[in-house]
């Protein structure tokens, strides 16, 4: 446990940002009180010595995954403040059932692991190229599959900003002449 | 000779000697941080001197010439300028948002500076993963970015945030992975390490990685995507005065104006830093006989070489068209940079003792980048009419 009043000042910035981010009124503030909660997460990894997963998390969250959900935001309109509209759902208590429900499953493990009982050995910083090692030896397969998972989702992302030009195909002269008449049917007309 | 290498390190250690043991660590990283803000922040001056004058030779005008001798205090002047103008923020902008804008951008880049090895034991921290760290802390600035361009309440900002961001996404795959050779070939994220795979030297002449078939088409690849993610000419469509008017920069002025130029500059600085960390090994001398120059002196006159591609490219080239942007980097640089991976992955394999040619080895890698970028560059105009001569029969 790294018990110094750095590592509270960034919780505390953390829990506040997270908040915020579901708090506040406008959609882009909230996106980017998410984007600062993200950043304030690989701070303290890195104070957990935990130096790969805290450049990976600014680089994948920060950098990435924060600009994807402001350009969601922005185009899907939602950008604007509705004033007088009630941001919580009326069944809090659905929310609050599910709240305690997602706390009870979290708590479970972290409950039953030896955590608080003993303190953890002093870890050295996991050099970058064990990581890499055991991620092309042990943990291959998890990385095919999710390497796998994301191709997936790329191709069906092409796919879906794909179908626009079958649209403009149904306006396209191609369709028209397709339709024309062949000689025998032109034929067929003329004749009694 | 040694002693004028290490000058600033042992002037470090004599300053921290003078002081008590406890305050000793906290004011070496102080002293760090002064270091390089005071190096840096001196570098973007002469950069903006420089670069005024450099286009005006090139567009055959003076340039600013009038404050200070020979127009050298003329950073001076636009800085009080700057500094002492009206700070205007529009009545319909997100306040809170349009005042943070500037800082997450010159704030994070700072930080990119503190990996980067500028001499002989000359790094401000010695990171396992410090390429990782570089790029980490970069990708802070396409926020800010957005930040700027959303909170100012244009459309002109809106459609100059959204380009710059688009650009920077686009041009952030081909920077990595032009990166990728040199991490794999030196075995390690470390910038240091990085360097030191570099040194030795072979007839008189380093050992350099941009001395590689590899290195030689990454270097490029490499400087020409970092162009784009610094946003400048000829990649400078955020900003395309023509177009928009200063896009996301529309509605800054005075402070928080300045700020955003620096952060530009010093995100420039940054990526040559790490490319001539990567490509032009870092604080190593060229030849074999000016081993006896300072580390420190060796890193920036190759720094300050790079600086001078750029301005001379930004007086030179053209602005691209937005679609050209685009395809430029997923037809051109991303596919090039991916042959450029296989390359190094035969440069490597070839030198483990099959004992080969080291010419035939440059032929095999030549023969794999060369036709690529035949290829892809053809691929970029298909349209193009076949050139007629007319009077060089």
């Amino acid at each position: 446990m790294p018990n110094n009043i750095s590592f509270y000042i960034f919780a505390v910035g953390v829990l506040a940002t997270a908040t915020a981010a579901m708090r506040l009124r406008n959609p882009v503030h909230c996106a980017l009180a998410a984007a600062a909660a993200f950043a304030g997460l690989a701070v303290i990894y890195f104070q957990l010595d935990a130096e790969f997963i805290s450049f990976a998390q600014l680089l994948i969250y920060v950098g990435a995954i924060s600009i994807l959900v402001i350009f969601a935001v922005l185009l899907t309109r939602g950008s604007d403040i509705q004033p007088g509209v009630e941001l919580a759902s009326p069944h809090w208590l659905t929310g609050l059932a599910i709240a305690v429900l997602v706390a009870f499953v979290i708590a479970v493990p972290v409950c039953s692991s030896s955590f608080g009982e003993k303190i953890a050995p002093k870890m050295t910083v996991a050099p970058v190229k064990l990581i890499g090692e055991e991620l092309m030896t042990r943990y291959l397969f998890p990385l095919e599959t999710m390497g796998l998972l994301l191709t997936v989702a790329l191709i069906g992302a092409a796919v879906i900003a794909l179908r626009e030009p079958e649209e403009s195909e149904i306006r396209n002269p191609k369709s028209e002449i397709r339709k024309q008449p062949t000689t025998e049917e032109l034929v067929a007309e003329v004749q009694p | 000779m040694n002693n004028l290498d290490q000058i600033f390190v042992y002037a470090k250690y004599w300053l921290l000697s003078q002081l008590p043991g406890g305050v000793q660590s906290l004011v070496s990283i102080v002293l760090d941080i002064i270091a390089i803000i005071a190096v840096f922040g001196t570098c973007f001056a002469l950069t903006t001197i420089l670069e005024r004058k450099g286009l005006g030779r090139i567009q055959n005008r003076y340039g600013p010439n009038r404050v200070g001798p020979c127009g050298l205090l003329q950073p001076m002047a636009d800085a009080i300028k700057m500094l002492t103008k009206e700070d205007i923020v529009p009545f319909a902008a997100d306040k809170v948002v349009h005042y943070l804008a500037p800082l997450v951008l010159t704030v994070p880049i700072w930080l990119a500076f503190s990996v980067i090895p500028f001499g002989r034991e000359m790094s401000a921290i010695d990171l396992d993963a410090g390429v990782l760290f570089f790029f980490a802390v970069g990708g802070a600035s396409e926020l800010a970015v957005f930040m700027a361009g959303w909170s100012s309440r244009n459309k002109y900002s809106l459609v100059g945030a959204m380009r710059a961001i688009a650009q920077m996404i686009s041009y952030e795959v081909p920077l990595v992975l032009a990166t990728i050779p040199v991490i794999m070939l030196s075995g390690s994220l470390n910038l240091n390490k990085i360097v030191e795979a570099q040194s030795g030297y072979a007839f008189g002449v380093a050992q350099w990685n941009v001395f590689t078939p590899w290195g030689f088409a990454g270097f490029f690849l490499f400087l020409i995507a970092a162009t784009a993610e610094s946003n400048r000419s000829p990649f400078d469509l955020p900003e395309g005065e023509s177009e928009i008017i200063a896009g996301f920069l529309t509605e800054y002025s005075g402070f928080k104006y300045a700020l955003f130029f620096l952060g530009e500059y010093l995100g420039l600085f940054a990526v040559t830093a790490l490319s001539v960390t990567l490509f032009l090994g870092g604080w190593h001398a060229p030849l074999q006989v000016l081993e006896f120059l300072p580390s420190w002196f060796c890193f920036f006159v190759k720094f300050a070489a790079i600086i001078a591609v750029f301005i001379w490219v930004r007086g030179t080239v053209p602005r691209l068209r937005f679609d050209q942007l685009l395809n430029f980097s997923w037809r051109f640089l991303v596919p090039l940079t991916l042959v450029n991976l296989l390359v190094a992955v035969v440069w490597h394999f070839t030198s483990l003792g099959a004992g080969l040619d080291q010419s035939l080895r440059w032929l095999i890698s030549a023969a794999m980048i060369v036709p690529a970028y035949v290829y892809f560059g053809r691929a970029l105009s298909p349209n193009r009419p076949t050139r007629i001569y007319q009077y060089a029969e």
